[in-house]
């Protein structure tokens, strides 16, 4: 069981605002493992597309709370939490479907897609009217003289 | 400003700055939306040479605009795409109908 060394919890509410404050919160956060620029875009990409799915979705009608757990492991990788409380996902393997979308034209139903792509591990949990969690993992390559300690 | 648009002769440019998100996105659309409706364009060009990042929202806006030039029967080209929105735009395999330059 790989265990964590270093976390960090932000908490913030459901304004698209906020998406690129979650974004930049995990680079800055995942610094300490001493990531490439690719490595670092790529964990941003899937951060904005997870908290982009609960800002868009979760909260309908009202502003609601969504919370961005980030774990350092001891094995150099970067473990994201990003959990919200609103409406829920009926059925997620047909979210996670290229292209699928509840949301109008302005939302490509690429989201969770992305993230599979660019993380290392993807889990997506989720009960109706209680809430939805999602949990990505990115290993960041150990290099000469950086990573965790 | 996140998009400015130069139309001449009916080809429409417009170069786009700065992270294309769901929140940016949402300007930039309409943006572009009303410049096509007023310009009704032979070709759009996008140039994506300032953007710094993007997520599926750049996806979006591409398909929306790829959409509205294809009703008008006119052509898209995307110019200046840098690694981080190329990565992206190659998962959702957009390279495969688009043009990029």
């Amino acid at each position: 069981m790989v265990k964590p060394v270093n976390q960090a919890t932000i908490e913030f509410l459901s304004r698209s605002a906020n998406e690129g404050f979650a974004r930049s919160s995990a680079a800055c956060f995942a610094a300490q493992l001493d990531p490439t620029l690719d490595e670092l875009n790529d964990l941003k990409t899937a951060v904005s597309e997870a908290v982009t799915n609960s800002i868009v979705h979760a909260y309908p009608d009202t502003l609601g709370k969504i919370s961005m757990r980030m774990q350092l492991m001891e094995d150099n990788s970067i473990v994201i939490t990003v959990r919200d409380w609103g409406i829920g996902i009926a059925d997620i393997e047909q979210a996670r479907t290229p292209l699928y979308t509840t949301g109008k034209d302005d939302r490509s139903g690429m989201g969770f897609t992305i993230m599979e792509s660019f993380t290392d591990l993807l889990r997506v949990k989720s009960t109706l009217g209680k809430g939805t969690t999602v949990i990505m993992r990115k290993k960041i390559a150990r290099r000469a003289g950086g990573g965790i300690r | 400003m996140p998009i400015t648009c130069i139309a001449q002769n009916r080809v429409l440019s417009a170069a786009i700055s700065g992270e294309i998100d769901q929140h940016s996105a949402k300007e930039m659309m309409s943006t572009l939306d009303r410049q096509i409706d007023i310009v009704l364009p032979r070709s759009l060009t996008l140039d994506f040479g300032g953007v710094t990042f993007m997520d599926s929202s750049g996806i979006a806006l591409l398909l929306r605009a790829y959409r509205r030039m294809l009703e008008l029967g006119g052509t898209l080209a995307v110019e200046h795409v840098s690694s981080q929105p190329s990565k992206v735009l190659r998962c959702a395999g957009v390279d495969r109908f688009i043009k990029f330059e």
